[in-house]
């Protein structure tokens, strides 16, 4: 069986749940199996968010992701929360101008993207959630593949279809990142 | 609309209803079931139908009852607490023949409880749950797609037997994502001659009624509607088999629970364990038949829920507790775990041994 497990966590109003949602409708238009399961709870924005999703050629069982092949972190409590899950030999992508600690697994592979930062100085700072998720699309081959433009049309709304330019710059500047 | 999207359980099921027919919609907030109700107050207007945020979850299911007994098609959902609320209405609802819709995304109980998902509702949900001598109609979703397809049947099963129908969901199928396709459905149309829809002075009037203060009639109104249920557990339970052929355990669960143990059964088989996974998709009427074929072949049944253990009386009350029915379980809002679910199974195939 071929499945990509993912969790992505973050601070709500990063973009945590959005990011996630691209990535299922990416598998979905490459014919996938995908599930996208939202942490829910009385957070509200500046509260903690995370979702798990399910990428698999063959039906999904449980949504829920215990033991990530992936996980992408945008904040110290989530790392805290989830460094430990991770498969062994799994992949962290941490938002590394967020978080200033490093990954204590030396099991796992861990890219570190100064997310926000970078997405700041390309003038489009709310969108470090997609810059990394663009580092993470270019180092797990699971998800590297499909037509990423199409995807995003998919999850940004008909009313804001002008976002969508900046969406792409956010993933192609992630996936240009070299660290 | 066949195009296959990435949907909210919860929105799915509001869509599905739509595509039924329901053009009718009275709720009261609550998570973990909001999207259906939002879903609704963005879609009813626009489709010439009626989304109601009413006072009360009782002034709500009451709405449900006049709507119903105008002959037309109607919902409400709502999330434990507020199923509890409804269930004098239920009640009602049954009494008087009424098909209606209802929708219960669990969460965990008693009391206000949690907002996170639980399956502790079961007994509620399939014993009735108001007073009296009545049952409803409970499926029990366990992907985004049955929650859709379960919605349009849960729809036509009431129209069909004149009662209450109910999906019973929880917080993982309301919340998650996955892909579905509606468009295709093609809801029944039953002809509803009892209906209070004036009489324009060519018949009889119609009663909507749920008061008999004649026990003799009383008792035979109960008696018919017991009918018409025997009916209902002769030809409308529902189920999924799998790896059941050669299973020597059975591993049973509904919905998400359904779902973390498909992936502890194939774990289990992956090491050598014979299990198998049967899963109700109606809990009333239980799919008793084959619990009751599998008493005769496998040594022991696990029942995996989100509650202290509700299903499990079902279980035994099919197989007439022929072989042993152990629980496995997490409550109050808590998911068992595929490796929970996996060590039960070993566990229980070790004291086999």
């Amino acid at each position: 069986m071929s499945a990509v497990q993912i969790v992505i966590a973050g601070f709500g109003g990063q973009g945590i749940l959005f990011a996630g949602k691209f990535l299922a409708y990416k598998g979905l238009l490459e014919e996938k199996n995908v599930s996208w399961l939202p942490s829910y709870g009385p957070e509200m924005r500046g509260g903690t968010a995370n979702c798990s999703v399910i990428l698999s050629d063959s039906a999904i069982g449980s949504p829920i992701v215990t033991h990530p092949d992936v996980l992408m972190v945008m904040n110290l409590p989530s790392l805290d929360k989830f460094e430990n899950a991770v498969v062994p030999g799994g992949k962290i992508f941490v938002d590394s101008t967020l978080i200033e600690r490093k990954v204590k697994r030396t099991d796992v592979e861990v890219h570190y993207v100064p997310a926000t930062q970078m997405a700041t100085d390309a003038g489009i700072p709310t969108l470090a959630n997609m810059l990394l998720t663009g580092k993470l699309m270019k180092e797990v081959p699971a998800l590297c593949g499909g037509d990423w433009e199409a995807a995003l049309k998919k999850v940004v709304s008909a009313r804001h279809q002008e976002l969508l330019a900046y969406n792409l710059k956010a993933l192609q500047t992630g996936a240009a990142f070299e660290g | 609309m066949a195009d296959k999207v990435l949907m909210k359980g919860n929105e799915a099921l509001a869509e599905a209803a739509i595509q039924a027919g329901c053009r009718h919609y009275f709720g009261y907030p609550i998570t973990p079931q909001t999207e259906v109700a939002a879903y609704m107050a963005k879609r009813m207007p626009k489709i010439g139908g009626c989304f109601l945020q009413a006072e009360s979850e009782i002034a709500a299911i009451n709405m449900v009852y006049g709507v119903a007994s105008a002959g037309k098609r109607v919902m409400t959902s709502s999330s434990s607490p507020g199923i509890s609320l409804k269930e004098e209405g239920i009640s009602y609802l049954a009494g008087a023949d009424l098909p209606a819709f209802i929708v219960n995304v669990q969460r965990g109980g008693p009391g206000l409880g949690g907002i996170q998902p639980s399956q502790s509702d079961y007994f509620q949900s399939t014993r009735g749950g108001g007073h009296g001598d009545y049952h409803i109609i409970v499926l029990a979703p366990s992907s985004v797609q049955e929650m859709a397809d379960l919605t349009v049947k849960g729809f036509d099963l009431a129209d069909e037997y004149r009662m209450p129908a109910m999906v019973l969901a929880d917080g993982t199928m309301g919340q998650m994502m996955e892909p579905v396709t509606m468009g295709n459905y093609q809801p029944k149309t039953v002809e509803k001659p009892w209906a209070v829809t004036g009489t324009k002075m060519q018949r009889p009037h119609n009663i909507v009624n749920s008061l008999y203060l004649n026990p003799e009639e009383l008792e035979r109104t109960n008696f018919e509607r017991y009918a018409r249920y025997a009916v209902i557990e002769q030809k409308e339970a529902m189920y999924e088999s799998f790896l059941m052929e050669d299973a020597d355990i059975c591993v049973t669960a509904f919905g998400i629970a359904a779902r973390v143990s498909r992936n502890a059964v194939l774990a289990a088989r992956a090491e050598g364990f014979k299990v198998g996974l049967l899963r109700p998709i109606t809990l009333w009427p239980f799919p008793k038949a084959p619990f009751a074929e599998a008493a005769d072949r496998v040594s022991a049944f696990i029942s995996v829920e989100l509650s202290m253990g509700q299903m499990i009386e079902d279980v035994e009350l099919a197989t007439r507790c022929k072989r042993p029915v152990y629980l496995c379980n997490r409550t109050g809002g808590m998911i068992p775990s595929p490796e929970q679910v996996l060590a039960k199974i070993k566990e229980i195939a070790g004291g086999l041994k």
